[in-house]
Order: structure tokens, then sequence, then C-alpha cells
């Protein structure tokens, strides 16, 4: 088991540098950071010595992997890749366009982001799994039909609708909540509450379907049947039986979410305005800031890797029957 | 009993709407050839703009601007104006709209009097169009040797049909009955109003399906070579193969889908404007932005299906005819064309129907961050991000949001109810369900 653990956990690191490879080349390879430099600094300026400025500034004036005119270590340490994309996994960031330091905004900006991410996480566990039981308790009938047809209605409309649909139903018509905004301690109850409804409301559709999905075919299977044969009632076999042994896959497959809901969720984030990671990276993006790109990107990647290793953990913890050698 | 109904509605759904997108698509790619062609030949460089054949249909649409905000229908424009009147003064008030009910002489007495005629001339018009494509439909597609026209019209009309026509036939109606009165009245209004700058809603709308399609069906295409070549070889031929490609597909996995295609049009951004050179006009531009992101988000779709696959080929390698065709000699490359692709088609069919809607969508989202396609293109994004500024107005301007969800909903909905349809005729362990679920019925009655 520990053996297994430490595998995959070299496995993981093994794919780090894999992404940040992949990073790498494309921010500094395809796009050199000249080109930034041009970019940032804006078609009319732009000169030789302003192009050598802005990258002096900011550390992008070394060369790429290898620098040949240093001595010794200095050699692999005095570059682009060692100075902007190794020292990541110390989480080291550097600076953002505006000065900033990069590491510093997002660990004050991860706890909006927990705010809203976790609440919606739970809540929209709980109501998909009990709304899905539901149609799966009444299988085959209206209810069940309708069910579904809803599901799958509300799968094809657009996340933005259930944000601008739900400011301006809730927010503006019936002004329950502010519209967007923020403030910290037990007042950002009142700024998150809308968010959080429309974060669990928008994912009912597919989330709803797919644990329905996951349901019947624990139904079908055998050890339902020795239930029902012995006696019990269909209430028994649903919560006894079913919905543990179906409980499985659907936590299992949670598992891998947890670490990103320190991403936040861009889209909400930014409508309702508050100043989590997921807002940060839509400003960074329209701002063209590359060093904040980066970094969410190696961020996230750690995190999706942290979930691999975490859903493999729960697999063992979870389900006896499943062993690794 | 009943889970077979559902199935059944669920497949006549499917079909239908799949009737619903096809013509769009139709123009989709008559547009695009048509564009190819212009673009492509020099003798007709002239043309100050590439046109599609859409373009040409809905001229009247596209070339009838006003100057800013009109409501469906409208007769006067939404906001108040200073006019100068003839004698010198000023007043404020709604002006009249350039082309919207020009041709009423008193719009407040004969504006729903006009309509309603509109409305009625275009349903009649539908009838007429709809009772001819029955009578067609009813004399092309007869069975000659079993049925005669009287006997085959009323199995339709009972639904008793092999393919279920009747279902076919109405929506065609609804289809019918809303699609022209609206081109109808969009003679003389703006059906679904106009936007900031005065353009047609229904005519954006209209030229949006296309960049959704566009994108929807050119990520596939790209990313569909990939994921069933790697998927297949790194079941195939496991050992080092397999995990060269299973490190790729985890590595491009484990980095977060939205930012990588931010990243990577960033990229593009900042190298167009390096060198613009490449790119003589927007058009060109636009298009080849379009494209960039077709090819990102293939990049980032591909590894769902390739996985999927990969399970797939490593169950039928051990299979017997596989082991058959390898101890006849047959070439590797051979086994996996001739024996291995055919038994993992439906996977490829189901998941690149599945992932069709999620692009779509995905495009408004893309388009919203800043990152999708590019701002002088006509799609639902482009469209939602410019009116959602618009909610804050009062009164409200609700008119192009609405139409722009509305139409998403309309082709998502569709593709989200054929790709339903595609997995319960393909996918063989989605039919297991349904019968368990009978059998599990059964049992609760006889229980009972």
């Amino acid at each position: 088991m520990i053996s297994y653990i430490l595998r995959r956990c070299l496995y993981a690191v093994l794919i780090l540098i894999g992404v940040n490879l992949v990073t790498f080349l494309l921010f500094f390879k395809v796009n050199t950071p000249d080109d930034m430099a041009r970019m940032q600094l804006g078609s009319k300026r732009v000169n030789v010595e302003a192009i050598a400025l802005w990258k002096a500034d900011r550390g992008y004036d070394r060369p790429l992997i290898f620098n040949a005119e240093a001595q010794g270590v200095a050699r692999l340490t005095d570059t682009l890749y060692f100075t902007k994309s190794l020292e990541m996994f110390r989480l080291e960031f550097g600076r953002a366009d505006d000065g900033r330091d990069i590491a510093f905004e997002i660990r004050s900006r991860m706890w909006p982001s927990l705010m809203l991410a976790v609440p919606v996480f739970l809540l929209s566990l709980l109501v998909y799994i009990s709304f899905a039981l539901l149609m799966a308790f009444f299988r085959a009938t209206y209810l069940d039909f309708w069910g579904v047809a809803i599901c799958v209605g509300m799968m094809s409309v657009s996340a933005l609708f259930y944000i601008i649909g739900g400011q301006y139903l809730v927010a503006k018509i019936w002004s329950l909540v502010p519209i967007s905004g923020y403030a910290g301690g037990v007042d950002s109850v009142r700024f998150l509450v809308l968010p959080i409804a429309v974060g669990v409301v928008g994912g009912i559709g597919s989330g709803a379907r797919w644990y329905r999905t996951i349901f019947l075919e624990e139904v079908g299977k055998d050890y339902v049947r020795t239930a029902r044969a012995k006696g019990l009632g269909e209430f028994a076999v649903f919560y006894g039986h079913v919905l543990r042994n179906a409980l499985i896959p659907i936590l299992t497959g949670s598992v891998v979410a947890i670490p990103l809901l320190f991403m936040g969720s861009l889209l909400t984030e930014s409508f309702f305005g508050i100043p989590g990671l997921g807002s940060y990276t839509i400003e960074a993006i329209q701002a063209q800031d590359f060093g904040v790109v980066r970094a969410m990107v190696f961020i996230g990647s750690v995190l999706y890797m942290v979930g691999l290793v975490l859903t493999d953990i729960s697999y063992t913890l979870v389900d006896p029957r499943v062993r690794f050698e | 009993m009943s889970s077979a109904v559902v199935l059944a509605a669920f497949l006549l759904v499917g079909i239908l709407d799949s009737l619903h997108f096809r013509p769009a698509l139709a123009v989709g790619t008559e547009s695009q050839m048509v564009a190819r062609l212009k673009g492509g030949m020099p003798a007709q460089a002239w043309a100050p703009e590439v046109k599609s054949v859409l373009d040409e249909l809905l001229e009247r649409m596209a070339t009838r601007k006003e100057r800013t905000y009109s409501a469906p229908l409208a007769t006067h424009a939404f906001s108040k104006e200073t006019i100068e009147l003839p004698g010198g003064g000023q007043s404020r008030e709604f002006p009249r709209l350039q082309f919207g009910g020009a041709h009423l002489a008193d719009p407040a007495e004969d504006w729903s009097g006009d309509i309603l005629r509109g409305l009625l001339r275009g349903v009649a018009l539908a009838l007429v169009i709809w009772c001819a494509f029955t009578a067609l439909l009813l004399v092309a597609v007869r069975p000659s040797n079993t049925l005669n026209i009287g006997e085959f019209a009323d199995a339709t009309w009972k639904g008793s049909t092999d393919i279920p026509w009747r279902a076919v036939l109405v929506t065609l109606g609804i289809v019918l009955l809303v699609a022209v009165p609206a081109w109808h009245l969009s003679a003389n209004y703006h059906v679904l109003g106009t936007d900031k700058v005065g353009q047609d809603v229904l005519y954006l709308s209209l030229k949006s399906i296309r960049t959704a399609l566009v994108i929807g069906t050119l990520t596939t295409l790209i990313m569909l070579p990939f994921a069933v070549l790697l998927g297949m070889m790194a079941g195939f031929f496991r050992g080092w193969v397999d995990d060269l490609i299973q490190y790729a597909y985890t590595t491009l996995n484990s980095i977060p889908g939205v930012l990588l295609i931010a990243a990577s049009v960033l990229v593009l951004q900042v190298q167009m404007e390096a060198r613009p050179e490449l790119f003589p006009t927007a058009a060109q531009r636009a298009d080849f932005r379009l494209l960039f992101l077709c090819l990102i988000l293939g990049v980032t779709s591909w590894t769902g299906l390739c996985r999927l696959l990969r399970g797939e080929a490593l169950k039928l390698r051990e299979l017997d005819y596989v082991q058959a065709a390898r101890a006849f000699g047959v070439s590797n490359w051979r086994i996996m064309m001739r024996h291995i692709l055919p038994n993992v088609m439906h996977v490829i069919l189901i998941s690149v129907v599945m992932d069709f809607s999620g692009l779509v969508l995905a495009e408004a989202v893309l388009s919203y961050v800043g990152v999708g396609v590019d701002p002088t293109m006509i799609s639902y994004g482009t469209m939602i991000n410019a009116a959602r500024l618009e909610m804050g107005r009062e009164p409200m301007v609700w008119w192009s949001l609405a139409s722009a969800f509305g139409f998403m909903l309309l082709v998502v909905l569709a593709a989200n109810l054929f790709s339903d349809a595609v997995r319960d005729a393909f996918d063989p362990r989605v039919s297991v369900v349904p019968r368990k679920t009978r059998f599990a019925l059964r049992s609760q009655r006889a229980g009972n």
C-alpha cells in the first residue's frame, strides 16, 4: 500500500515535470520574451532598448536553457528555465505585471474561493445524490421520465444563463441579496448565498443524470435481487444496499475535484465580483499577464495530481475489494 | 414496458431534432464553401466582404440597420431622442425606426392589424408547405408492395410505422410554423429587435449557428485521428508505447482545460500582433483564430476518448479473432484497421456526438473569458458578452440576451437528445439497463 502510494507520487512528479516543460515551451519558446515585451509596451513605443529594459526589469533577459557565459553550476541555474519554471516547484511565482507578489496574491485570494467552492461542492453532492436517488427509486415511471427530461433540459442551458438569470431574478427583481461584491467575515454570507445557489442549480442536470445511471447500474446487480429475495422492502434495499454501493464510484469520482476547489470557479467569481482565484485568473487572462497564467496553470496541475493520488487512496479505503499490488 | 416507451420517446425526439439542425448545417457548410471559393479566386478579390448564401437570403435583415436598440417588432426606437422639429424647436420623443414598420402610415393604429395579417399569411404559407412535404413523404417512402397510400397515411397518423414518420412530420410542422411567419414578418419588422448598434438580432442568431456548428464539428474532426490512433495503439501494443501515450494524455489532462486554452490563445494573440503581415484582412484573422481555437479545443479534448479507446483495445486484443489474425501473420497495422477499429466504432460515434453539445456551450464561456472566437465574429458567446451589460438598463433590454440563450438552448438540446438517441442505439451497455429495470420491476410485482 505504502509503496503503491509512493509510486503514484513519483509518477505525479514526473507528470508535473512534463507540465512544466509544456508551459515553458509555450511561454518562452513559441512566444519569446521579445514578443511579450512588444505586446506589453504597445507597438508605438517599441524599440530595442525599451524591450531590453522591459526584459531586464522582469528577469527575462537570460538564455533559455543553457547559459554559456556563466561559470560552473550557474551555467544551468542562471537561465530562464531555471529561474522562471523550476522555481515554481518551490512555490515561488515571481511578480505579476502590476508588481505584486503572485504567491502572496494566491494565498490571500484562496479563502474567498474556498468559501464559495466548498459549500457548492458539498451541497451539490447532497442535492444531486438525493435527486438521483429519487429518480432511481421511481425508475421507469413518469416521475423518472420527467426527471430525466428536466435534467437534459437543464444540461442544455448555458452556465452563463444560470448566473445572469439568477442575478436578475433574485438580486434585481426580488432584491433579496446584493447583485455582486464581497465582504469579509459573517457579512460574506449575504454575498455568497446566490453564487452558491447558482452553482448548485447549474450542475443539477448533468450531475443528477450521471448519478442516476450509476444507481440504475447498481440496481440491476445480483445482490439486490438477493436482498429482495430475502424479503427486504424496496426502501430498505435502496438505503441499505444500493445507496451504499453506488456511493463508492460517486465518492471516489468526486475526490479528484476536492483539491481543485482551491482554484475557484472562473465564471461565478467574475460575475459576482468575488475576489477569489477564479476572478484573479480571468483578470490575468484579460490583462494578458503571462506570469499569473503560468502560475495558475502550474498550481492547477499540481492540485489535479494531488486529486488523482487521493482518488487512488480513497479507492482502497472505501472499497475493500480493491487491492493494489 | 414504460422504460421502452421512454427510450422510444427519446429516440423519436432525437431523430426529429437531428432534422432540426441539419438544414442549418447545410447552410453553414455552403457558406463556408462559398467563402472559400470567393476567398480563393483572385478574380473576385474585389468583393468588399465575403458573403455566404445565408447572407444573400437574409440580406434584407443584414443591411437594414437601425441606429440603436429597438424592441422586437417595434416601430419606434427604444429610447427617447431629441429631435429637431421642422419649425425649429426640439422635442424628446421616441423616433420612428428607419426600417421597422416603416410602411405603416399610423403605427399606433395599424400596427396590431398588420402584425396579425403578416402572422396569418405566414402560418397559411407554412401549412401549405407542410402539406406539400407530407404528400411528398407519403408518396416517396411508402412501402409500395404492402400498403396503398391511404393505408400508409393511416399508419403514419396512428404513429405505427417503423420509422416514426408522424413525429418527423409534427416536428417539421412546428419548425415551419415558427420559421415561415418569422421570415414573412422580417420583411417589414425586426422580429427579435435590434442590438446596441442596430443590427437585427434574428440575423445575428442565425449567423451564430454556423460558428457553433463549425466549432463543434471542426474540433471533433481535428481530435478524432489523434484520439483514435493513439488510443488504439496504446491498448494494442502495450509496453512502452502504452506508457508513453498514457504519460502524454495524463500530462495534458492535468493542466486545467480553460487555462491551457487561455494560455494558447494568449500566445496566439501575441504572435498575431508580432506578425501582422500574415493576416491582411480582419476576416482572415477571425477565421484563423477560429481554426486555432478548434485546434486547441481538440488538443484538450482528445484525452477522454483516447482513454476510452485504450480500454476497449486492451479488451479486444485478447479476443480469439485477434489472436487468430495474429497467428495467421497479419500485420499489426492491418489487425488494428480490420479487427479493432470496427469494434470500437460505437464508442467513437457516441463520444463524438456527446462532445458536440459541450463544445457549443464551451464556446460561449470562452468568448466571455475573452479567449474565444475573434470579437468581430458573430457567435453566441460574443452576443451574450455584448448583451450582458444591457441587463442593467432601465427598462431592460432583454431580447438579444434572450434570443442568444434561446437559440443556444435549441441547438444544444437537440444535440443532447440526438446523442442520447445515438447512445441508446449503439451502446451495448445502455440497453442492458432497461432490461434489468424491467426485470426488477417484474420481480417487485411478483414479490408483492
